[in-house]
């Protein structure tokens, strides 16, 4: 921390046009304050919601190319708008962030001149991961291993993914300028430090902000509802949440779990408006298996915590970590969390 | 057991003559004495030498001193003192760190074999230095590994504990001296991988020689490939490539198992001690605790200072000879030390790759408070908002245990705002966040700064976000947090002022339409003033007519008072009814000063107000109602009723006449004019006694006419100014009762 006494004046930034600015919110700086405004004097969640709807990927995309998204296990977090960010310069990124892996991984470690760290980094578009035509591209980011077997027999590991994507975030993209690129959304999987390493660098070359994405109680039952909510072919798990009970020495957990058809038959009986999930049929949802639980255990789940909900569209843990199952709701499950990462940021 | 003595006294003689680093932390007079008498060292035991460090807690360190000289001495048939003593050193080391002289016993004592293992591995564990490690310590600890006193494990701990404080130990040149001998030990093969990590951290190009790279390929062919003596060999063929032929696998493995992890978060300690950092106190964690982001940015929250390395690279790729010729080169922040300096490159500055790091540097804030591209501050604010969230210790559960750390990260980005005389929108967003979750204790004094900072903005826009839950905590609180919040939204009234009066002078200048903002900013800055009042009235009457409170309210009225005069502001607001009453009946008489210090400065911008009216004639759309004028000849009135003319409360005031002869009060009118004042009843008493110090009773009713007069030159002397003041305004004299 250097001395702040320097006994040079400020210059001060011309402040002719700035009270008028004030009062009529140019900048994207009031903006960005006017609608975390809004965000803390209201209600802080919308009342009601769309359903995810079938495919919403754009036509000309196979949904099969993102079969690699599903059925694993992904940690959630929210990032700051990228500071110029270019979907041009892939390669080079590329090469940069295999080199950055390479330094950090060899913190403490002799530094041979030459030395291959063995490791690939491919960055690469997830194209028609959005929902409008002005949410930026989502994109990938994938670490490989490549074997030290000789090159006939070689093969690739994937020892680490993430991407990044945006889908319907305009209230965010109204409140930055163009020398941002803004994808709130990330998702990782592989280790940890990995993750770390690569979002640290992902800081320090666009000047971002990753903070975990935790999913609170509330927002884990507008999951609940809204994924059991959508019309599926066939189930491919049952529903099942889980309740925690802060209690020592180990926290007691109740799992309830329901035929998935039981569960969409109680949706349909509390369900009125045709597309959209309310407020107050989310919470009518989730007291009426609260009551039925209670009638047969004489526990009142709602004085624990739901910490996690799995359907046949997705399962969602509170530490954050997702898991989508259903291809066809791929970008519906996505819409949400892109809502939540937003409001994070914001 | 006289040959471990010998030694004993031997090591310590070069102790006390050899070290420099820790002669620093002794007294110079202390130093002295050790030099001069090494036999002295006995006695240091006793004489507090492990230097009380901070100066704090002493009763732990005597604690230690004396376990200290326990361990010295030898195990004694009591094993419940040795429990007793183990865990004060312990304790003081998880929290503190040891001084390099208490190393240097325990180290004596683990090695030298006086106690079993299981003593030895716990003192090897909890031997972490405050700072330093002085190397003669180690030095003596492979003498005593030389006499062999102590088990295969202990040595195992000794080796994985030097390796792990390697670079704690102030010098290494003697160290080095002993590299024959720490070769040697690679015989052994339990020690090996450990004298390997050391050696590999120890060796210089002097120390390669030929027959220890055969030693070392002999061992190899011993014990087949290890990483351990790869690692080493590796770096022999790194200094000496003539020497070694045999080639080594290029493929990059671990070399050492991660032997300092029993230290782990020592050492992390130890480090950000060592940096300057203020540490947490440590507690003994066996698995990672803290949250996610504290594994990916090393130790401080804000970025170093770095400037856009990416840009940097590509640049560098694209530009050709000319380029480096022209003038357009940018400036990179590297080189930025002075403030000339970044005159003359503002336009070609290459700003920092993340914007969070402009809070350590001065300039760079100079730089951030005239820039004009958006983009630079929407970086800060996402950054800021991000990580005060990040690390706020109530916003999230469980972090309550870095709340100094967040204390210095707000002090850090208060000071930041302070030297630019300017909130960031980014602590305003936060406070929005934060502020319904605080309890109103964590980092109190820092919070309420921030509080202070809110940049000028829409009064009623930001009251349900922010002042309606202050004022929840404010009423519920303690008289303390009560004057805490009066002074901060003092802070905040002169911060609002301060940038209003600017904007409007270049308003004036530029003569730019902004007439009904200027209005409206007004309003918001009145009903920040009401607000307040509102606060002050209830505050008054909840902890009945504290003075310390009247204080930080009246305080407050002073800066409101001068609005007019002080901030060139057409802005007047007198104060409610509910503060000005409980200030003219207080008890203190600095209260009732400071009373009439603020109306007399009322009465000064009320007149200027109504001047400037005449002066040009045309009313302006900032003339003040008469209200004001009413509201505040009324209190005038009332004052002078009081204090003076023995004629309170003319108008209004209607009690029964009956009443006040059962209070025995009948006579009132005169009980609250100077003289009888209770605030000044002290000062008539002694008034009169100066003039017949003999006198047992005194007469207060004898003050009038001339005496009255010299009275109030007496009241003036004690150091009324106020009441001067507000008597010279407001009063003519010529009508002195």
């Amino acid at each position: 921390m250097d001395s702040y006494d320097t006994p040079e004046l400020t210059p001060r930034q011309d402040a002719s046009s700035r009270l008028k600015d004030f009062f009529i919110g140019a900048t994207p700086l009031q903006k960005r304050l006017e609608s975390v405004r809004k965000q803390t004097s209201f209600i802080p969640t919308p009342q009601r919601r769309k359903i995810p709807q079938g495919s919403q990927l754009q036509e000309d995309v196979d949904p099969q190319k993102f079969a690699f998204l599903l059925h694993k296990q992904w940690t959630l977090y929210s990032l700051t708008p990228l500071y110029k960010f270019s979907y041009t310069n892939f390669k080079e990124y590329s090469k940069l962030l295999n080199a950055f892996i390479a330094a950090e991984k060899q913190k403490g470690l002799a530094v041979e001149v030459g030395d291959d760290f063995n490791i690939k980094v491919i960055f690469s578009i997830l194209m028609g991961v959005k929902g409008t035509q002005r949410d930026p591209e989502a994109f990938l980011v994938q670490i490989l291993s490549e074997s030290q077997l000789p090159s006939e027999h070689k093969e690739e590991k994937v020892l680490w993914t993430g991407w990044f994507c945006c889908v319907f975030g305009d209230s965010l993209l109204e409140t930055v300028s163009e020398d941002f690129t803004c994808l709130p959304l990330f998702l990782a999987n592989g280790a940890e430090t990995n993750t770390a390493i690569i979002g640290t660098w992902f800081q320090k070359t666009f000047d971002c902000y990753f903070r975990p994405l935790a999913i609170n109680a509330f927002n884990l039952s507008w999951m609940a509802a809204m994924w059991t909510a959508c019309k599926m072919d066939h189930y491919m798990a049952t529903t099942e949440l889980l309740w925690s009970v802060p209690c020592r020495p180990h926290s007691l957990d109740i799992s309830y779990a329901i035929h998935p058809e039981d569960a969409k038959a109680l949706w349909d009986s509390v369900h009125k408006t045709p597309g959209e999930v309310t407020q107050e049929e989310v919470d009518l949802f989730m007291d009426c298996l609260y009551s039925h639980f209670h009638r047969h255990f004489r526990i009142h789940l709602s004085a624990t915590r739901l910490v996690r909900v799995s359907t046949s569209v997705a399962s969602a843990h509170t530490d954050g970590k997702i898991k989508i199952l259903c291809p066809k709701y791929l970008i519906g499950v996505l819409v949400y969390l892109t809502e939540l990462a937003i409001f994070q940021i914001e | 057991m006289s040959s471990q003595k010998k030694v004993n006294s031997w090591a310590r003689k070069r102790t006390s003559q050899g070290s420099s680093s820790y002669q620093t932390r002794l007294s110079a007079s202390r130093v002295k004495e050790d030099l001069n008498d090494s036999k002295s060292i006995s006695k240091r035991g006793q004489n507090n030498t492990v230097e009380d460090y901070e100066g704090a807690d002493d009763q732990a360190e005597d604690a230690l001193q004396i376990a200290l000289r326990y361990f010295e001495k030898g195990p004694i048939k009591t094993s419940q003192s040795k429990e007793k003593h183990l865990k004060t050193v312990e304790n003081v080391a998880w929290k503190n760190g040891l001084a390099p002289e208490g190393i240097d016993i325990l180290l004596s004592v683990a090695l030298s074999g006086k106690f079993g293992s299981a003593v030895n591995t716990r003192i090897f564990k909890c031997m972490i230095p405050v700072t330093l490690i002085s190397e003669d310590s180690v030095v003596k600890a492979v003498s005593w590994l030389c006499a062999g006193k102590c088990s295969g494990s202990t040595k195992v701990l000794f080796y994985r504990w030097l390796v792990a404080m390697f670079d704690f130990i102030d010098h290494k040149e003697q160290i080095n001296l002993l590299y024959g001998f720490f070769f040697a030990s690679l015989q052994d093969d339990a020690l090996c991988p450990y004298v390997c990590h050391l050696l590999y951290l120890l060796t210089k190009k002097e120390n390669v020689k030929p027959f220890r790279v055969r030693k070392l390929l002999d061992l190899q062919a011993k014990m087949g490939m290890q990483p351990h003596l790869q690692a080493l060999l590796s770096l022999y063929k790194f200094f000496v490539p003539t020497l070694i032929s045999v080639s080594l696998p290029m493929r990059k493995k671990i070399y050492f198992k991660n032997s300092e992890n029993l230290w782990k978060t020592a050492l992390l300690a130890l480090r950000s001690r060592n940096q300057g950092f203020p540490s947490e106190p440590l507690k003994l964690m066996l698995a990672n605790v803290h949250p996610i982001k504290r594994n990916w940015n090393s130790h401080s929250v804000i970025p170093v200072l770095n400037s856009c390395n990416y840009s940097k690279e590509s640049r560098k790729k694209r530009m050709n000879l000319s380029d480096y010729f022209s003038s357009n080169g940018s400036f990179p922040l590297e080189q930025l030390k002075s403030f000339p300096q970044l005159l003359q490159n503002i336009h070609c500055l290459e700003l920092p790759s993340q914007m969070g790091a402009v809070l350590n540097s001065s300039l760079l804030l100079h730089y951030i408070n005239c820039v004009r591209d958006e983009s630079v501050l929407l970086r800060l604010y996402h950054w800021l908002s991000q990580t005060l969230q990040e690390e706020c210790i109530w916003y999230k559960v469980n972090n309550y245990d870095r709340g100094k750390e967040f204390a210095n990260f707000l002090d850090t980005i208060l000071r930041a705002e302070c030297f630019l005389q300017e909130g960031f929108y980014s602590c305003e967003a936060f406070l929005y966040k934060s502020l319904p979750l605080w309890d109103g204790l964590c980092c109190r004094s820092q919070f309420l700064q921030l509080v202070s900072w809110i940049p000028f903005s829409s009064f009623s826009d930001v009251k349900p976000l922010l002042f309606d839950h202050l004022s929840r905590l404010f009423f519920t609180s303690s008289i303390f947090f009560k004057c805490s919040v009066l002074h901060c939204l003092k802070e905040l009234l002169q911060n609002w002022l301060l940038w209003l009066s600017m904007e409007i002078h270049v308003k004036s200048v530029r003569n730019s339409p902004l007439e009904t903002t200027l209005g409206g900013s007004m309003n918001s800055v009145s009903e920040l003033i009401y607000y307040v009042g509102w606060l002050s009235t209830t505050a008054v009457r909840l902890e009945s007519n504290h003075t310390f409170l009247l204080h930080f309210i009246l305080d407050f009225y002073e800066k409101v008072c001068d609005i007019y005069i002080n901030y060139n502001l057409p802005l007047v607001v007198v104060f409610p009814p509910g503060v000005f009453y409980p200030a003219l009946l207080s008890l203190d008489s600095s209260i009732l000063n400071q009373l009439c210090y603020i109306m007399d400065r009322y009465h000064k911008n009320l007149t200027a107000a109504k001047k400037n009216e005449f002066v040009h004639k045309t009313k302006s759309e900032f003339s003040f109602s008469s209200k004001t004028y009413q509201e505040f000849n009324q209190y005038l009135t009332a004052m002078v009723g009081c204090l003076w003319t023995s004629r309170p409360f003319q108008k209004g005031l209607s009690i029964d006449p009956e009443i006040l002869g059962n209070a025995s009060v009948a006579e009132y009118k005169k009980s609250l004019n100077l003289v009888h004042h209770p605030a000044f009843l002290s000062y008539t008493v002694s008034f009169l006694l100066q003039e017949c110090p003999e006198e047992k009773k005194v007469n207060m009713s004898s003050i009038r006419g001339k005496k009255w007069n010299g009275y109030l030159d007496y009241l003036f002397s004690e150091g009324f100014h106020g009441l001067k003041n507000f008597i010279r305004s407001s009063i003519h004299r010529s009508s002195v009762p």
